[in-house]
C-alpha cells in the first residue's frame, strides 16, 4: 500500500507491507537511525516520535496509521545547526550516557515544554514515565530538562560550555 | 532533593581532591547523540545485507527428534536454514564459553534452557526472516527439567550435561577461601553467633539496547568484518579466530556505539557465531539483532547465589568471623565471565570493610536447566553478592545485638592506619579511609534525627525504614600473574600520537558502553601533557584500529586502561623532553615541566610548547640518537593490584501497611573512588548504579516455574525502575587515592550497583520491624512484603 506523510518539515511518500511498524519504516525505509527500539511489549519508549506534537511509542503505531500525520523524530529536533535547548540540556546536564534512550526521552521532553513551558520536578518525571533509562537513574534527565525550560531560547554560542554545577557534597 | 554546594575546598585534604584533566566538562560523544547520529549495531545498513532470526526452543529440557526446514526454505525471501547438524559438519555445533565449558550454538541433540537457539534463518529482511521462523517445524521429546538449584545434586536428578564424556551429575565446580579451621575455632568461641539464609535472585542487565551483530565475510581474500555489541572487541576477535578458524590477521571486530552494556555484552552468544556462518553461507553481510524476549531469557543472566550466612561476634558488637556456603546455578552451560583462578569470580571478599579475625567461605557451582551466564549487571566479578551478604549479615547481627547498624559499623571499621591491608581470604586493599565517608553519609542523611522520626512514626504505627550499606568493591582485573581470561592475561593497551601541529589521538583497547571514554581519557591526557581535551580524539571499539588488550567490564576501564593512558601520555612527555632539548640546544635534565611546556631551568622564557615540539620532532631537527622523528608512544599496562573504591549509602523507605508497597523516598551515596577527573561523568555512574539496586531489591527477578518456563522473559514481567520509582539522589564523596595507580584513580563504574542493594533491602527490613522480620529476600514486591508482614516469604526460585 502507498503511504505519505511529513517527516521532520518534508513530506515523504512510500510504498509498504501494511503490517510495518512505524518505527520499522522510520528507520529502515527513511534511514532516520535516531529513533531506536528496545523491547517488544510498549515498555521501553526508546521509539518514542511525536505524532503531530505529541510522543507515542513507534512500535505500536503501523505505519499505515500514521499515513497523512506529521512525525517529528530527533533528527528533526535542531533548526539547521542550532540545537533545540532540549539537546543542549542534555549536554549540560548529562541527560545521557550511552544515548539509546535519548531521542525518546528528549522528544517527549519538546512535547511537555510545548504544553507546559514550566513544569516541576513531578511533572517531568510523570512524563517520561512511559521510558526507560537503563543508564542514568533520571535525575540528570530531569535536570536536563528543567535547564531547556530555564533556557527557552538555548544558551549564547559562547556560554554553551558547562556550568559548574556541583551537585555533590564532600567532607 | 539534591543538597547544592559550590565547590568544595578542603586544604585538610590536600590537593587529590581536585579533580583531574579540567574536571566538570561536557561529553565529546554527545554531539552525535543528541542528533540522533549515534551508530549502533543495528543502524549498520551494508549493500546486500541479509537478515537472521533464531528459533528458540520452547520448552526447558527435551530431546530433538527432528527439524524439518523444508517449508521455510520454500520461502521467496529465505536465503538459508541453517541446524545443529549442519554446524557438526563444519566443526561450530558447539563453542568454547570463557569457563572453559562447552556451549551450543545450534541444538545437536537435547535442548537445556527454554529459549535455547534450536536454527537460525537468513532472509531478505527482518520480517521474512521472522516468517520464516514460523515454517520449521520441530518435534521434541519432553524431559524433566532441573530448575531448583537446590535440587540439582539430589540423587536422581536429571543429568543436563550428558554431553560431556562421563558426566553423571550436575555439579560444576566447589571452591573455597579463606582459612576453615581458624575459623570454625573463631566461632566455636564466640559469645554471639547469627545465621540466615540469603538468596541473591536471577536477574538480568537488560542494556537498551539488545544484542546484535553484522556479519561480513569476504569470500575472496577471507576476511571478516564483524559489527557487534561487545564490551570486549579485541578478546572476542581472538576467541572468533579460535573457534571459527579464520586466522586473527583476517579479522576485524567492530564495537560502535553500544546502548549500554552492564555485563551483558561480555560473553560471545550464539547470534554472533550465527551472523558469521549465515554471511559466508550466503556471500552476504548478514545482520542478526535478538529481541528483548530472546535478550531476557537466553543471554547473561547475573547472581543467582544462594547463600548460607554465619556471621561471629562478641555480645559488644566487636565482629570476629564471617562464613559462608554458597550454592552457585550456573544454568545449562557454564559461560560465567571472569578470570579463570576464580570461578567464584571475586565473591571472596565478602569480608568486606570489616576487620575480622577469620573469614571463610566455599562456593559450589550446579548445572540447571536455564540459560548461562552468572557474571553480568555492573556486578565487578561476584562483588555484588559479596557486599550484599556481608552487609545484610551485619544489620542482621546488629538486630541481634540491639545496636544501631552504623554505630556496629563504625566500631568494625579496618581503620585507616591499617592499609594496605590483607584481608582473610587474600586480597590486600590498597587504600582506604572509611570513617569520615560513613560520618559524611549521616551528616547528609540526618542520620539521628530519621532515626527520631522513625520513632514517633512506629508508634503511630507507620512503617518508615532506614538501610546502611558500606561497602568495599574491588576493580580493575587484574595482575596477569594472577588474572587471565582463556590464558589471555587481563592489561590493557595505550597508543598516543602528537600530530605535528600539537593535536592528538590516543587510542586504547576498552570500549563505551555509555561511561564516557572519548572525553574522560581525553582529560587524563590533557592532564599529562597539557594539551585541552577538545584536541585530543580517543579511538576505541575497532580491533583494526587499537591496541590489544581486555575491554570493559568490572570497573576496569579507569584503574587499567586510564593507567595505561596516563603512563603513554608521560612516556610522550618524557620524549618531547629530549626532543625539546635538541630544539633549544640545551640538556633534558636542564629541562623543566609545566603544564603543555618544556623550559630551560631558571629561565622560563626559554622554553617549548608541545605543539612547538611535535612540529620539531616531525621537522628537520637533528635528533638525539635513540630518539625516532615522531612523538608518539604506547604502552600496555599490567596492573600491580586491584583497586578498592569504598562508599556509604543510607536509605530511608516507607511502607504502605496495607498494600506492602514499598518507596524509596530518600537515597543519600556518599562514593570513594581515588581521584576523580570529571565528577560530572562520576555522578551519572552512580546515579545509574543506584537505579540498579532499587529495580534489584524491589522489582527485578528471573524466576522460572516448575517446567522451567522464564517467568521474566519480557519488560511486562521484568520490571525496570522509571523515573516514578526513584528518588531525587543525594550524592556526596570523599577522596582516598591510590596508591598504585599512575593518576590514583579507582573505577566508579559498577560501585552503586555494587553498594545500594542492600542500603535497600536493609531498610525495608528495618520498616518491617514490629513484625518481627528479621530479613526477606529480594526483591521487595508489594506481595512479597505483605507475606513477610504475615509471617514469611517464600525464597525466590
Ligand atoms: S520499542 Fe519499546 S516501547 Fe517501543
Ligand atoms: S542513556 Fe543509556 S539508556 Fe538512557
Amino acid at each position: 500500500m502507498q503511504i505519505s506523510m511529513t517527516i521532520n518539515g518534508t513530506d515523504v511518500t512510500r510504498e509498504i507491507e501494511p503490517r510495518v511498524l512505524l518505527v520499522h519504516f522510520i528507520r529502515d525505509d527513511l534511514r532516520l537511525t535516531g529513533t531506536h527500539w528496545g523491547c517488544d511489549t510498549t515498555n521501553c519508549g526508546t521509539c518514542v516520535v511525536l505524532m503531530d506534537g505529541q510522543p507515542v511509542k513507534s512500535c505500536t503505531v503501523l505505519a499505515a496509521m500514521a499515513d497523512g500525520h506529521t512525525i517529528t523524530t530527533v533528527e528533526g529536533l535542531a533548526h539547521g545547526a542550532t540545537l533545540d535547548p532540549v539537546q543542549q540540556g542534555f549536554m549540560e546536564e548529562h541527560g545521557l550516557q550511552c544515548g539509546f534512550c535519548t531521542p525518546g526521552m528528549m522528544l517527549t521532553a519538546r512535547a511537555l515544554l510545548d504544553h507546559n513551558p514550566h513544569p516541576e520536578p513531578l511533572e517531568i518525571r510523570e512524563a517520561i514515565s512511559g521510558q526507560i533509562c537503563r543508564c542514568t537513574g533520571y535525575a540528570t534527565i530531569v535536570r536536563s530538562i528543567q535547564w531547556a525550560a530555564e533556557h527557552p531560547a538555548g544558551a549564547a554560542p559562547e556560554t554553551t560550555t558547562s556550568e559548574s554545577t556541583e551537585h555533590e557534597v564532600h567532607a | 532533593m539534591t543538597i547544592l554546594e559550590d565547590r568544595p575546598s578542603n586544604p585538610a585534604a590536600g590537593d587529590h581532591d581536585r579533580p583531574i584533566g579540567h574536571g566538570r566538562m561536557q561529553r565529546k560523544e554527545d554531539p552525535r547523540f543528541v542528533r540522533g547520529k549515534g551508530r549502533y549495531v543495528d543502524d549498520i545498513v551494508l549493500p546486500g545485507m541479509l537478515h537472521g532470526a533464531i528459533l528458540r526452543a520452547p520448552v526447558a529440557h527435551a530431546r530433538l527428534v527432528s527439524i524439518d526446514t523444508s517449508e521455510a526454505l520454500a520461502h521467496p525471501k529465505v536465503l538459508a536454514v541453517i541446524t545443529g547438524t549442519d554446524l557438526q559438519a563444519l566443526g561450530l555445533a558447539w563453542a568454547p564459553t570463557l569457563s572453559m565449558d562447552v556451549q551450543a550454538v545450534l541444538v545437536t541433540d537435547k535442548v537445556r534452557f527454554q529459549g535455547q537457539e534450536v536454527a537460525f534463518v537468513v532472509a531478505e529482511d527482518r520480517y521474512a526472516a521472522r516468517d520464516a521462523l514460523e515454517l520449521i517445524q520441530v518435534e521434541y521429546d519432553v524431559l524433566p527439567p532441573v530448575v531448583d538449584a537446590r535440587k540439582a545434586m539430589d540423587p536422581g536428578a536429571p543429568v543436563i550435561r550428558d554431553d560431556l564424556p562421563g558426566r553423571t551429575d550436575n555439579h560444576i565446580f566447589d571452591w573455597e577461601a579463606g582459612d576453615k579451621a581458624e575459623t570454625d575455632a573463631v566461632f566455636a568461641s564466640a559469645d554471639v553467633v547469627v545465621k540466615q539464609e540469603i538468596v541473591y535472585p536471577r536477574v538480568h542487565p537488560a542494556p537498551m539496547e539488545t544484542c546484535g551483530a553484522v556479519a561480513d565475510f569476504d569470500p575472496i581474500d577471507g576476511r571478516l568484518t564483524l559489527y557487534e555489541t561487545t564490551q570486549a572487541p579485541h578478546a572476542h576477535r581472538t576467541l572468533f579466530a579460535m573457534v571459527s578458524g579464520i586466522p586473527e590477521h583476517k579479522i576485524r571486530v567492530v564495537s560502535p556505539d553500544i546502548g549500554g552494556g552492564f555485563g551483558n555484552k561480555v560473553g560471545i552468544y550464539p547470534g554472533y557465531i550465527l551472523a558469521v556462518v549465515g554471511s559466508i553461507v550466503t556471500g552476504k553481510p548478514v545482520k542478526w539483532v535478538e529481541d528483548r524476549s530472546e535478550n531476557l531469557m537466553s543471554t547473561s543472566f547475573a547472581r543467582d547465589y544462594i547463600m548460607q550466612g554465619e556471621i561471629a561476634a562478641t555480645k559488644d558488637g566487636k565482629i570476629l568471623a564471617l562464613r559462608t556456603n554458597v550454592l552457585a546455578d550456573h544454568g545449562a552451560f557454564n559461560a560465567t565471565a571472569q578470570p579463570t583462578k576464580y570461578p567464584a569470580g571475586f565473591f571472596h571478599i565478602f569480608t568486606g570493610s570489616y576487620d575480622l579475625a577469620a573469614a571463610h567461605c566455599t562456593v559450589t557451582g550446579v548445572y540447571t536447566n536455564k540459560a548461562p551466564g552468572g557474571v553480568a549487571y555492573a556486578c565487578s566479578f561476584r562483588v555484588t553478592e559479596a557486599v550484599y551478604l556481608v552487609e545484610r549479615m551485619v544489620d542482621i547481627l546488629a538486630r541481634k545485638l540491639d545496636m544501631d547498624p552504623a554505630e556496629l559499623r563504625l566500631k568494625n571499621f579496618i581503620r585507616k592506619e591499617q592499609f594496605p591491608y590483607a584481608n582473610k581470604t587474600g586480597w590486600e586493599y590498597d587504600s582506604g579511609d572509611y570513617e569520615p565517608t560513613m560520618r559524611l553519609s549521616m551528616k547528609m542523611a540526618g542520620y539521628d534525627e530519621l532515626r527520631r522520626e522513625q520513632k514517633e512514626k512506629r508508634e503511630r504505627g507507620e512503617l518508615m525504614g532506614i538501610g546502611i550499606s558500606f561497602f568495599t568493591e574491588t576493580v580493575g582485573a587484574g595482575p596477569r600473574k594472577d588474572m587471565d581470561i582463556l590464558g589471555l592475561g587481563m592489561a590493557d593497551g595505550a597508543e598516543l600520537r602528537i600530530h605535528p601541529t600539537g593535536k592528538a589521538v590516543v587510542r586504547i583497547s576498552v570500549q563505551s558502553q555509555g561511561q564516557g571514554h572519548e572525553t574522560t581519557f581525553a582529560q587524563i591526557v590533557a592532564e599529562e601533557i597539557g594539551i585541552p581535551p577538545e584536541d585530543i580524539d580517543v579511538v576505541h571499539g575497532d580491533t583494526d584500529q587499537t591496541p590489544f588488550g581486555l575491554g570493559t567490564y568490572g570497573s576496569r576501564s579507569t584503574p587499567v586502561s586510564g593507567a595505561a593512558v596516563a603512563l603513554v601520555a608521560r612516556k610522550v612527555r618524557e620524549k618531547a623532553r629530549f626532543i625539546a632539548a635538541a630544539m633549544l640546544e640545551t640538556r633534558p635534565e636542564d629541562l623543566e615541566w609545566e603544564k603543555g611546556r618544556w623550559f630551560v631551568k631558571g629561565d622560563p622564557s626559554v622554553g617549548k610548547t608541545m605543539a612547538e615540539i611535535a612540529m620539531g620532532a616531525h621537522g628537520t631537527v637533528a635528533l638525539p640518537e635513540g630518539i625516532d622523528g615522531n612523538l608518539d608512544a604506547e604502552v600496555t599496562y599490567d596492573p600491580p593490584n586491584l583497586t578498592f573504591p569504598f562508599g556509604a549509602y543510607i536509605c530511608v523507605v516507607d511502607v504502605d501497611p496495607g498494600t506492602g508497597h514499598v518507596k524509596v523516598r530518600r537515597f543519600i551515596a556518599v562514593d570513594d573512588c581515588g581521584t576523580r577527573i570529571n565528577p560530572m561523568i562520576i555522578e551519572g555512574q552512580i546515579h545509574g548504579g543506584l537505579t540498579d539496586g532499587v529495580g534489584m531489591a524491589l522489582m527485578e527477578i528471573i524466576e522460572f516455574d516448575d517446567e522451567g518456563n522464564c517467568l521474566g522473559g519480557s519488560f511486562m514481567d521484568y520490571l525496570i525502575p522509571t523515573a516514578m520509582e526513584v528518588p531525587d539522589w543525594e550524592t556526596g564523596f570523599t577522596v582516598t587515592p591510590s596508591p598504585h595507580h599512575p593518576i590514583g584513580a579507582k573505577g566508579v563504574g559498577e560501585s552503586a550497583t555494587v553498594g545500594s542493594p542492600p542500603a535497600v533491602v536493609n531498610a525495608v527490613v528495618d520498616a518491617l520491624t514490629p513484625f518481627g522480620v528479621v530479613h526477606m529476600d529480594m526483591p521487595c514486591t508489594p506481595a512479597r512484603v505483605w507475606e513477610a508482614m504475615q509471617g514469611g516469604t517464600r525464597p525466590p526460585v
